[in-house]
């Protein structure tokens, strides 16, 4: 498959995990095989993380963005660190920055004491973190390129010339 | 009140329109998929409307120059030049206007004096006889068949010119085929026009929404064929903006001035909203653009696979987003098959027989529609197919 299909692939994916490997080849125009085996390249790559769906869970439980500073290693940048971060179940997402603070993280819990606990507990007591700042979500209005509000789309006129 | 007469005969005369017919029907009918549409089924990019919206926020609820916004014109000047490689003085040589349906109009009013003729091909575009006649022409189809992809034979052409004939439209790619002139046709009927002297109306409003890998050629592009062109464009099928009612006219000076003349005594000035959102589209409209055109290939390509698939005959149509498969396989006329397949199948399709009598044994099925309801549409109409047999 070439790298324009299996861009074109990736598209089709992003823009919704649930098409079948026979849907994607019939919008492609190649066989049902070649997918399946660009789509496993691609996962074997590390190019497709996974497969998900997007929930608005605005209504459920909190959600924190956390700004961390911390001290880089020698040798390791803050990847060891960043990795040790990430790898808590409370952390959605982890991303490094440029700027006035270091790591992005995003931290999901039931309520607000569970978030405290993270970051007075778990996060701020760790080695190399220098401080934190903690910015609670109050409602989502974009993700992963999806509007969770949108009004209903105009119907067009079903026939026209 | 006697109506026959207050009303006026020729418009009484004038036949409705085979797509308001078939129209009126759908309309009737619940949980249709529709492949009867003639619009993207994009809304129009975000950037766009925006651009209307901070219009209206600052105010600008005024009339324009009947020219048009300057700012407009040099935008299309530049994008004319860019995609069509011909360039128009923003100044005298574009007018803009209230879609390509409105710069069809006044260029024929402009043009065609009572009983000159007017050549167009068919399976064209409803508008294009009815916009000849209320300009007092004579509107003249010059029949296109699959055996040239529909396009436009020379041949047929010269010999559909009579001493009266004054004026040639084109439309390429068409609706409703989606078919495209190869470089070397449009050659020839330029060299046809020029020996005949015809002046040429070329509505190349599904010009960026090309399939076939070939940079898109305009007639106006040829030599010698700009002074005799009028090249007619707009922003509804490749940008999304059917409802903005925005196109615009470019040709020679001495014709802009007339379709000035009548525009400003008729529409005097698209919506200043939509001129505004226009520059927009313009100016920074590309990307989206493209998004929606690979969007469309893909759904062309499969819908025409499928077509085949079921038995209907369907050729690879290079642009638009029609496709015109041929039904005469079945036994039964245009018409027949498109009221039965939105009674047994719920699937609205329009009859060819609606874009002049050649597109007999012909549908025009529209792609612009969401893949999922694509999919269905085309498993319901396999099973109508099936049925048939």
């Amino acid at each position: 498959m070439s790298v324009m299909t299996q861009d074109a692939l990736l598209r089709l994916l992003e823009a919704d995990a649930r098409l079948s490997d026979r849907q994607i080849a019939e919008r492609l125009g190649e066989s049902e095989a070649a997918v399946a085996a660009a789509r496993a390249e691609l996962e074997k790559k590390g190019r497709i993380v996974g497969y998900q769906t997007i929930v608005n869970d605005d209504s459920e439980g909190v959600a924190a963005f956390i700004e961390v500073r911390c001290t880089p290693e020698r040798g390791g940048g803050f990847n060891r660190l960043a990795t040790r971060i990430a790898r808590f179940k409370e952390v959605r997402s982890c991303y490094l920055m440029s700027g006035g603070y270091d790591l992005l993280i995003m931290v999901e819990a039931h309520d607000l004491m569970e978030v405290a606990q993270f970051v007075s507990e778990k996060l701020s007591s760790m080695e190399g973190v220098l401080s934190t700042s903690t910015h609670f979500r109050l409602k989502t209005y974009k993700l992963n390129g999806l509007m969770f509000e949108e009004p209903p789309t105009m119907e067009r006129i079903s026939v026209a010339p | 009140m006697d109506w026959n007469h207050f009303l006026s005969r020729q418009v009484v005369d004038m036949p409705k329109s085979g797509i308001r017919e078939f129209f009126d029907l759908v309309i009737g009918s619940k949980g249709i998929i529709s492949l009867g549409v003639g619009e993207p089924d994009f809304v129009t990019p975000w950037n766009v409307r925006e651009s209307a919206i901070f219009s209206l926020e600052k105010g600008h609820t005024t009339y324009t120059s009947n020219y048009g916004l300057e700012s407009l014109r040099r935008a299309i000047a530049k994008y004319v030049e860019d995609f069509f490689r011909v360039s128009y003085d923003p100044t005298c040589e574009i007018l803009p206007t209230v879609g390509v349906s409105q710069a069809l109009d006044l260029a024929l009013r402009c043009l065609v004096n009572p009983g000159d003729e007017v050549l167009y091909h068919e399976p064209a575009y409803v508008s294009y006889a009815a916009n000849v006649a209320l300009a007092y022409g004579k509107a003249t189809p010059v029949e296109t068949s699959i055996d040239d992809l529909f396009a436009l034979s020379p041949e047929r052409l010269e010999a559909a010119i009579t001493p009266r004939t004054k004026v040639l439209i084109l439309n390429f790619p068409t609706n409703p085929t989606g078919s495209i002139a190869p470089l070397e046709t449009l050659k020839k009927i330029a060299e046809i026009c020029i020996r005949h002297d015809i002046f040429v109306l070329t509505d190349e409003i599904y010009s960026e929404l090309r399939y076939d890998g070939v940079e898109h050629t305009s007639i106006a592009a040829l030599p010698g064929m700009k002074e005799r062109c009028l090249l007619l464009h707009g922003f509804s099928k490749a940008f999304a903006m059917t409802g903005l009612r925005l196109g615009y006219a470019c040709g020679p000076r001495e014709l802009i001035e007339m379709m000035v003349k009548v525009h400003s005594y008729t529409m005097i000035c698209p919506t200043i909203t939509s001129q505004e959102a226009g520059i927009e589209a313009l100016q920074h409209g590309k990307q989206a653009m493209e998004e929606m055109r690979d969007s469309y290939h893909m759904r062309r390509d499969y819908i025409v696979q499928r077509f085949n698939d079921m038995g209907m005959d369907c050729h690879l149509p290079g642009g638009a987003f029609y496709t015109f498969p041929s039904i005469k396989r079945f036994g039964l006329s245009s018409k027949e098959f498109a009221m039965r397949l939105l009674k047994e199948q719920q699937v609205a399709a329009v009859p060819g027989t609606a874009f002049g009598a050649c597109g007999e044994g012909y549908l025009r099925c529209c792609y612009a529609t969401g893949f999922n309801l694509l999919e269905q549409a085309c498993d319901k109409m396999a099973r109508f197919c099936d049925s048939l047999r």
